[in-house]
């Protein structure tokens, strides 16, 4: 028996507010799509997404209905299919902020919140456009005498803390933990939002705990604030080691959302059939 | 035998150039990369050498359990001594563009992003550029955005950055004193005017400038009998595509 009340889709839906800094996992890492879905049907407005640290068809379908004004990110594709088209439009248009960031400055940012420090050094970057636009990122000399190059400049970035995190695991056990096996991205994530739900495939009458190996796997319930069971959470995305991509509907969608009208025959039909 | 295909002689061309390296990682939206990084570890295994191979994208050839971070911590502590890293656009200098053309406030054509270019090529000894295209258009005089400069100044902290760049034409070296790229081999049906013409930098000819060598039949059998079977794990389109499988 579950010691903890488990939430509808809807319920987690509603707790995502207009404007609010959403965590956007990578499509490697289980992305909740049938939450999206309903998310669109909602009409949520103004979403900021923060993706750790890239997303696809996710994100591409957000931006494509509106719901999104801004988006930090260091990559937005649909990988083998080619670019996402919603978003390379909204960004030609000016229809959308975007932050461009790298990769590792993306965890990092998230990894200042999990320590409670206010920024995070990270090397590289320096020399790039990516800083010269980025007027939150700072550059000192490194303070530290002991190690680096002599004089040499090292970049800062801000804490960022995410207003909701939702993403999609394979199981959580009877105490509300998580598995998410070597994803641990999600753990990033979540240590460094105010609230985060789940969607699951199942949830299982065990306690991840009990056992080292499962133990080792699992994000602690302590960090949850709702999960919901939603069999094929991520389809038309992977979810690593349960199940692969749909790379056919994937291809059906970069096909169709190469125009506004394509997509939104496209999302007529996804959304309510 | 079936003719070779270009994929084929871009790869065995990659593999040829990582057979001193320990730990290969390949990043997103790299299919050929990461077949020549596996042609190269299989290859290595004949000669009883054992070379890693990361690929992100995978489940099955992924050496990292501490979540996306781990590539660039890893990197950063030097533990990674190729990585592949491509561009909208690559100048004469190596700077690369993958965010888009335009000027970047009113941008014309907006492409995925830096993904971790940022910090890899500075981090990792040999980066290969690898763009299939040969135009003027992706190799240009300036990049319109630089999501990771090609050199940097002596104060800041560089241990790696670019070394080769590989098109569907040609193969160039990275000169880091000169900051200039320097022709070494040309694909067989080309001739050095037509690089010339489609190269929108000035670059170096090298002294003993070759074709591109084209793989025997042993390298050839491993990419179509095992290579391609471990490529569709992780890029099932493109294994599709070139082998059918």
């Amino acid at each position: 028996m579950n010691k903890f009340d488990e939430l509808s889709l809807s319920e987690i839906v509603d707790e995502v507010k207009d404007g609010d800094l959403i965590g956007i996992p990578a499509d490697y890492s289980g992305v909740p799509m049938k939450f999206t879905k309903e998310l669109i049907k909602k009409g949520v407005k103004d979403l900021k997404l923060y993706c750790l640290p890239l997303t696809t068809i996710q994100g591409d379908m957000l931006i494509g209905s509106g719901c999104v004004s801004e988006i930090e990110a260091a990559a937005v594709t649909l990988g083998e299919f080619g670019l996402a088209p919603r978003f390379s439009e909204a960004v030609e248009s000016g229809e959308i902020v975007i932050k461009d960031s790298t990769c590792p400055a993306l965890h990092a940012q998230l990894q200042a919140t999990e320590k409670s420090v206010p920024f995070m050094p990270l090397r590289g970057v320096i020399g790039s456009d990516i800083q010269k636009y980025r007027k939150d990122w700072q550059v000192i000399e490194n303070p530290m005498k002991s190690s680096g190059n002599k004089n040499e400049p090292i970049l800062l970035l801000p804490a960022v803390k995410l207003d909701v995190l939702i993403f999609h695991a394979p199981c959580a056990d009877k105490n509300g933990n998580i598995q998410i096996g070597r994803r641990r991205e999600l753990a990033t994530l979540a240590h460094a939002s105010k609230n985060v739900f789940v969607t699951t495939e199942e949830i299982l009458d065990i306690d991840l705990f009990d056992d080292e190996l499962s133990a080792a796997t699992c994000l602690p319930a302590l960090y949850i604030d709702g999960i919901s069971v939603v069999k094929n959470g991520a389809w038309p995305c992977a979810l690593p080691g349960v199940y692969g991509a749909d790379n056919n509907e994937i291809k059906k969608y970069s096909i169709a959302a190469k125009t506004q009208e394509g997509f939104e025959d496209y999302m007529k039909n996804y959304l309510f059939n | 035998m079936i003719e070779l295909k270009r994929e084929e002689l871009l790869i065995s061309q990659l593999a040829d150039l990582l057979v001193n390296d320990k730990h290969i990682a390949v990043g997103a939206a790299s299919p050929i990369p990461g077949a020549a990084a596996l042609l190269a570890k299989e290859e290595a295994k004949l000669q009883n050498n054992r070379l890693r191979v990361t690929i992100l994208h995978s489940n099955k050839y992924n050496n990292f359990t501490d979540g996306a971070r781990e590539l660039f911590d890893c990197a950063a502590q030097g533990r990674i001594d190729t990585f592949f890293l491509g561009g909208v656009q690559i100048d004469g200098e190596a700077n690369i563009n993958l965010v888009g053309t335009g000027s970047y406030k009113k941008i014309q054509k907006r492409f995925p992003g830096s993904f971790g270019s940022a910090l890899m090529y500075f981090v990792v000894p040999q980066i290969i550029l690898f763009r299939e295209e040969h135009s003027p258009r992706t190799l240009v005089d300036k990049v319109d955005f630089i999501s990771a400069p090609g050199f940097s100044d002596e104060n800041i902290y560089r241990p790696g950055g670019p070394k080769f760049l590989l098109t569907n034409r040609a193969l160039f070296r990275f000169n880091k004193q000169k900051k200039r790229f320097c022709l070494l081999k040309i694909h067989n049906n080309e001739s050095l005017e037509n690089i010339i013409k489609l190269t929108g930098f000035k670059f170096d000819v090298d002294d003993k400038i070759t074709n591109m060598s084209i793989p025997d039949k042993t390298r050839i059998d491993m990419l179509r009998n095992k290579i391609s079977y471990m490529v569709a794990e992780f890029y099932p389109e493109f294994a599709d595509r070139i082998w059918g499988v």
